[in-house]
């Protein structure tokens, strides 16, 4: 497996490149360095400014983006720790639809 | 530059100006709370580049925002919508840019909307802040619980004392189809960076499609 995940093959979709877009703008991530990340990259409670603010902002436009609603006992730390968690959480939420 | 102008409640409040009488004038509303302090940089060079471009435009601070005299907690959307009409009237602005929430102000103008936002996805946003902040502190709050503590008795809402009927309003604002131009110049969405940040190219980018838009 080179910088792609599991979850981007088995997922024919676009929310990685989504998740990735919006990471990009959240953490003012280079291109580079954002197809750098994967799974086991670390972020909430990783990286200083990823706070409560920037998540809201980040869960919110995702919302918007993959037409999901994602409730308050959904958000954890688990969900929020890695970029794998939180991948696998969206895709999974939008294929319940 | 910066001038003043009186808000339908009484209070005098700043504007910044940009650009000659002239042409057009543009009424902007800006991104709020703080996704309008992320914005702010951005949206003030995209004005100078509008007067560039032989277009004026005039940001107004809402009552209770910016450098604003005005309690934030007595405000609703309901004020802050006669506000922008006021301002709208008191500049002559023949046309509107919103930014962001922006536009579940816009006064009855043809313009132009940046990345529209609904007073509800915005108070969605903050709630959820808040929540995870709670969260994280080890006290843990709900959504629903405080949107119904917050209907009675107003919310603080990252550092933004809100009032009860402005959380009620807030709740159930959704955008009414309008005929604003959608632009979209593509690049970062500055609102959601975790530090405010200016895109000298976005706004350059931006004021090209109104230009543009103006010209049609």
């Amino acid at each position: 497996m080179t910088t792609n995940l599991p979850a981007s093959v088995t997922q024919p979709d676009d929310t990685d490149a989504i998740l990735r877009a919006i990471l990009r703008d959240v953490l003012g991530l280079s291109d580079e360095r954002v197809a750098e990340l994967d799974a086991d990259s670390g972020l909430f409670g990783h990286i200083p400014e990823f706070d409560s603010m920037a998540v809201a902002g980040l869960l919110t436009e995702v919302e918007d983006r993959c037409d999901i609603l994602i409730e308050d006992d959904e958000v954890d730390g688990d969900m929020l720790e890695t970029y794998g968690a939180l991948l696998a959480f969206v895709s999974a939420k939008r294929a319940e639809g | 530059m910066l001038t003043t102008w009186r808000a339908p409640g009484g209070s005098d409040e700043l504007a910044i100006r940009f650009g000659d009488d002239t042409g057009p004038c543009l009424l902007v509303l800006p991104a709020w709370f703080d996704e309008g302090n992320k914005t702010r940089h951005f949206t003030v060079e995209t004005m100078r580049l509008l007067a560039e471009r032989g277009i004026a435009s005039v940001l107004p601070d809402l009552p209770g925002c910016n450098e604003s005299m005005s309690a934030l907690p007595e405000q609703t959307l309901g004020s802050w919508r006669a506000s922008a009409g006021e301002a709208t009237n008191h500049f002559g602005c023949s046309h509107v840019l919103t930014i962001r929430a922006g536009a579940n102000l816009v006064p009855d103008l043809p313009g132009f909307a940046y990345a529209p936002l609904a007073g509800k996805s915005a108070l969605r946003a903050l709630l959820r802040a808040r929540t995870l902040a709670a969260k994280e502190a080890g006290r843990p709050e709900t959504t629903e619980a405080l949107l119904q503590t917050g209907k009675v008795e107003g919310l603080a809402l990252a550092g933004y004392h809100l009032g009860a009927t402005m959380v009620s309003d807030l709740a159930e604002a959704t955008l009414a189809p309008n005929a604003l131009a959608p632009l979209e110049p593509g690049g970062p969405l500055l609102w959601l960076r975790t530090e405010p940040e200016h895109n000298p190219e976005q706004a350059a980018a931006l004021a090209d499609l109104i230009a543009a838009g103006l010209t049609r």
